[in-house]
């Protein structure tokens, strides 16, 4: 038995926050961080006698993720009550999709999509401690502006095998969204949460396990931690002959403890029934050609453009593809018609420069322009900067802005190239080095990097490292 | 100065017009006759007359509404403890629409809690007693409206109808109640029982000032997404005959537990209609008996899930304790009432894991059948009809112990309510000195056909309600 | 029909407490009613549609189009608890 290995099974249920200006089914204002229960009103308090009204640009974002989803469009679909009692709840029922979801079907990736849904988002309960006013119990309030803000609820099919790969496809995922510009896909902020199923099989088998389900995850790294501890729990319950349990867990990542949410007892009845104080919704050719209008390039197929036009390898193609903000800087930049516009590969090479020097995610946030950027990878292809160079430019465009040429100008920064102005240094060099010359002269030409060090130092790195060993070869005769 | 009180809501409305009346006059009359209520009809009553004389084709003719409509500042309640002192901070789209067209509120009126009630003795506040009898009942749920109105308390009202809320109680207080066709008036600001069946609708003292009420009512409500409309204006009713008109009497809902003298009254009535020109025929509606049946699954279903919002936390009755279920279940159970905590288990039952297909699917389907056999029926009639309720008004307290011959009251309308149609009810005469109801219903959006059938009928019915208005 | 289990179970899916006697007569009350109800069975409804909206309202959609929320005092005024602008309740977890 020890000897088996085990494959898992993983599928993920992803809600994702929609940017629409207001709620789900009122005219509150989303926002973030404000002071509690100001963005509220009679519809998301859940007042007696209020009635939610859909927000049509929430379904507009949803049709928008089906089609990047390839999903199947629902000509007519409707809400449900999903009925349960909790303080972050209003109502007492969440409007959710159920039977009658808006897309079915569909894949990203090599992973399919089982749904998309419309649902609101619950209330925040913030948690006091201990209350004198209750008599020393536990206590909470309720925050209910983020109540009612409109979520996508996207549910795969069991098609991930890994942790790595989920926390791989919900890149993908992430990036999609964000491209297609329906939400912040931010998970520190909670706009973006992910509930995996879990389940394990004997490699090569074909039923599944009994699945687990790891709750509410608020990070990339979480999550592919939190599968990965769940997968181990589960492979150390099977090798020791013990079942694993259907449930809900918690994944704490300070201490990697898994923990149950619900005992079985608790197993909710929802009483899902026909929402009816909302109509179906009946998607209308307007609304489908619109939403197809609104469809900018998604990140699979601009990796593949990247690839095919640009010819950047498949790994650089994706890491620009898949990060929007990098993939626009980088369209942003090479769409700069300069005299002499990057080569893109150079290009991308440079905005990795850039990247590594910046504290936030986007480029476009920093000092340093588009335009700087491709004229500086030009530069440098032209040979009028060197390498190194090129890399102080940069430090001084990350630190004020400004141009790349005015800089290397300003700083004397210029390459220097064969002739008059880089002869002098060579020579000085040579004669600071004879045991080096005695080695080149005797045909051993690795000693060579100590005169182009020399060199580099002496102009500051301006010297083109090629031109420093011509000159070399040329005053020794080699 | 002719007797305020005297007039119609319509012919106050023209005197006020014509200068004949002062709004101001108008308002304090009935507000000083509100506030010596003694049928326990109101649960508010306006401090004073509204600063600016209202103005408008309503011409300040002041309005009672049921107690679930919202209205900003005002108490409103449902009728329920759990809403103890509950002051909205908004205002119901169909109040706030009259008072648009000049019409003040005056009272909000005593119902049954959260309209389950065919007495109005499941009130917080208390019963309301029928102005015709003070030991009957008025009807449920609007029973403060039909009261309020008959009573002349109140020129006119607003009340709700579910399974026949409306219907009911204007029958038994011998007044006009209009159901409207599902979607006719927003729900924007009714506290819910079943939102796939509320609508709101007038409780007049004529056929007139049913149709001049309702004009004002109705109309898209960008803020309810199931109100449409009507997809004409509302006419004032002129007809004086009904030549040509078919009547049908359904053969399904006739019969079985309906009180002789009801059933006389009513057959005066069709006879009355035959002489204005009307044919009366037997119609087929195969499904209707199944109605309650059904209503009494889809209606709590609903209900169960509109109530769950009472939970202590933001607004309304908190018992407290130091653990979260408990707070839940202790100001659930302090909160409602018995009749409505039986209908919340009862959908709650209906809707649960295993239960859903044979109560709540099943009654789901039976709705489609009844909507079909109305369709149906009205290929071969213009409207059916039928008495509004199957006895006159009841002692209080004579059914309150069994829930069920109470459901039995909704016999008659609640399938008009599944069907979503346009009904009305006005008097037709008088058994043991009571008033009894006739019930004219008529296809999806023909309120004006319905209100002017029932205009004619009502002319020649001559029915003299100034008895209860003392 | 419906025994004194279910009663518990449904009161407690509804978060409703009820005494033994408030059992005793719900359980009698539902039986009863239900009992009524079960005429429901005897129709043959294969192939019927459900009807869950009773009239055809095309899409009634909102815009995208923000109204002014309600100030917090106004809020919170009906609030039987309330701490730090929020609305106070036990906490979940705890009991
Ligand atoms: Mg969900
Ligand atoms: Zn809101």
């Amino acid at each position: 038995m020890s000897d088996v290995a085990y494959e898992a099974v993983i599928g993920l249920e992803i809600h994702v926050q929609l940017s629409t200006r207001t709620k789900m089914f009122c005219g509150c204002e989303l926002g973030f961080g404000e002071p509690p229960n100001t963005r509220t009103c009679e519809v998301c308090l859940g007042l007696p006698g209020a009635l939610p009204v859909a927000n049509a640009e929430a379904i507009h974002f949803g049709l928008m993720i089906g089609l990047a989803l390839d999903c199947d469009l629902a000509p007519r679909s409707i809400f449900h009550r999903k009925n349960y009692f909790y303080p972050d709840l209003p109502k007492g029922y969440q409007i959710s999709q159920y039977d009658e979801p808006l897309c079915r079907g569909g894949k990203l990736g090599d992973v399919r999509i089982h749904r998309v849904h419309l649902e609101e988002d619950a209330a925040k309960l913030i948690h006091l401690g201990t209350s004198g006013r209750l008599h020393g119990s536990e206590a909470s309030i309720v925050d209910f502006n983020r109540g009612g803000t409109p979520l996508a609820e996207i549910v795969t099919e069991p098609d991930l095998r890994s942790a790595e790969d989920a926390g791989e496809w919900l890149r993908l995922l992430r990036t999609t969204l964000r491209r297609l510009g329906v939400s912040d896909v931010n998970m520190e902020e909670g706009s973006l949460r992910c509930d995996a199923n879990i389940s394990i099989r004997p490699a090569g088998t074909h039923e599944l396990g009994t699945k687990t389900e790891l709750k509410n995850m608020n990070s990339f790294r979480f999550i592919e931690r939190g599968i990965r501890a769940e997968i181990a729990r589960q492979e150390a319950l099977l090798r020791a002959g013990e079942p694993v349990v259907q449930e809900t867990l918690h994944f704490d990542p300070r201490t990697e403890a898994i923990t149950s949410l619900r005992s079985k007892e608790e197993a909710h009845d929802y009483r899902y029934f026909p929402e009816p104080d909302l109509t179906p919704v009946g998607i209308t050719d307007a609304m489908l050609e619109r939403a197809r209008a609104a469809m900018p390039e998604l990140p699979a197929a601009r990796a593949e453009r990247f690839e095919r036009e640009l010819g950047l390898p498949a790994d650089g193609a994706r890491l620009l593809a898949w990060r929007t903000e990098l993939g626009d800087y980088f369209e942003a930049a090479l769409a700069d018609d300069g005299d002499d516009a990057p080569e893109p590969q150079a290009l991308a090479n440079w905005l990795n420069e850039l990247v590594a020097r910046i504290e936030t995610d986007d480029p476009a946030e920093s000092q340093v322009q588009p335009r700087a950027l491709a004229s500086l990878a030009a530069m440098v292809a032209g040979k009028r900067v060197t390498q190194n160079a090129a890399k102080q430019v940069l430090d001084r465009l990350v630190a004020e802005g400004g141009d790349p040429a005015a800089i290397v100008e300003a700083e004397g920064l210029g390459a220097i190239g064969a002739g008059d102005e880089l002869e002098p240094v060579v020579q000085q060099a040579l004669d600071a080095n004879p045991d080096v010359v005695a080695k080149l002269s005797a045909g051993d030409m690795k000693p060579i990097g100590v005169i182009v060090g020399h060199v580099m130092r002496e102009t500051r790195g301006r010297a083109d490292g090629g031109a420093v060993t011509r000159i070399v070869r040329q005053k020794l005769g080699l | 100065m002719t007797d305020a009180v005297a007039l119609t809501a319509a012919q106050a409305a023209a005197a006020v017009e014509a200068g004949d009346l002062d709004p101001r006059e108008l308002f304090e009359a009935y507000r000083a006759r509100a506030a010596a209520d003694d049928l326990n009809a109101f649960v508010w009553v306006a401090g004073e007359a509204p600063g600016e004389p209202a103005s408008g084709p309503l011409a300040g003719v002041p309005l009672g509404v049921k107690d679930l409509f919202c209205t900003e500042g005002v108490p409103s309640q449902a009728g329920s403890k759990i809403l103890e002192g509950y002051r909205p901070p908004y205002t119901a789209s169909v109040v706030a629409r009259l008072a648009e067209a000049g019409a003040p509120l005056l009272a909000k009126t005593n119902q049954d809690e959260f309209a389950m009630g065919s007495s109005n003795e499941n009130s917080a506040f208390g019963p309301v007693l029928n102005p015709w009898d003070r030991s009957r009942v008025p009807g449920g749920s609007s029973g403060g409206s039909a009261a309020a109105v008959a009573a002349g308390l109140v020129p006119w009202a607003l009340g709700t109808d579910t399974g026949g809320s409306i219907r009911q109680p204007a029958a038994l207080c011998g007044i006009v109640g209009l159901k409207p066709t599902y979607g006719a008036v927003s729900r924007f600001g009714m506290i819910a029982f079943a939102s796939s069946l509320d609508q709101a609708g007038p409780l007049t003292r004529d056929v007139t000032d049913a149709a001049l009420l309702f004009r004002h009512m109705t109309g898209r409500d960008p803020r309810d997404s199931t109100s449409i409309g009507l997809p004409e204006e509302v006419r004032l009713p002129s007809a004086r005959r009904l030549d040509g008109i078919r009547l049908g009497v359904p053969d399904d809902l006739t019969g079985e537990g309906v009180e002789p003298g009801v059933m006389a009254a009513f057959e005066a009535a069709l006879d009355r209609a035959r002489e204005l020109g009307a044919t009366v025929e037997r119609v087929a509606l195969p499904h209707a008996d199944y109605g309650l049946s059904a209503y009494y699954v889809l209606a709590p279903a609903e209900a169960s899930s509109n109530l769950a919002r009472f939970d202590g936390v933001r607004y309304g009755l908190r018992v407290e304790a130091d653990d979260l279920l408990t707070m839940y279940t202790r100001t659930r159970h302090d909160g409602f009432g018995a009749e409505v905590k039986r209908r919340i288990m009862l959908g709650t039952y209906a809707l649960s894991s295993g239960y859903y297909d044979a109560y709540y699917g099943r009654a789901q389907r039976v709705r489609t059948k009844i909507a079909e056999d109305f369709k149906a029926a009205f290929d071969a009639v213009d409207f059916v009809v039928t008495p509004t309720s199957p006895g006159v008004a009841f002692e209080l307290g004579a059914k309150t112990g069994d829930p069920l011959s109470m459901y039995l009251n909704d016999y008659f309308t609640v399938p008009m309510s599944l069907a979503g149609i346009p009904a009305i009810s006005i008097p037709c005469g008088l058994s043991e000195g009571l008033p009894v109801g006739l019930q004219l219903a008529g296809p999806a959006f023909s309120e004006n056909r319905v209100l002017d059938a029932a205009f004619a009928l009502e002319q020649a019915l001559g029915f003299d309600g100034s008895g209860a208005r003392q | 029909m419906i025994d004194r289990e279910q009663v518990l179970h449904v009161a407690r899916l509804a978060r409703l407490s009820l005494s033994d006697d408030e059992v005793q007569q719900m359980a009698g009350e539902l039986s009863k009613v239900l009992g009524h109800i079960e005429k429901i069975a005897e129709l043959d409804l294969d192939g019927v549609p459900p009807t869950s909206h009773v009239v055809e309202v095309p899409n009634a959609l909102r815009p995208d189009e923000p109204r002014p929320s309600l100030p917090r005092d106004v809020v919170l005024a009906a609030a039987p608890a309330v701490a730090d602008g929020g609305f106070l309740v036990p906490s979940p977890q705890a009991g």
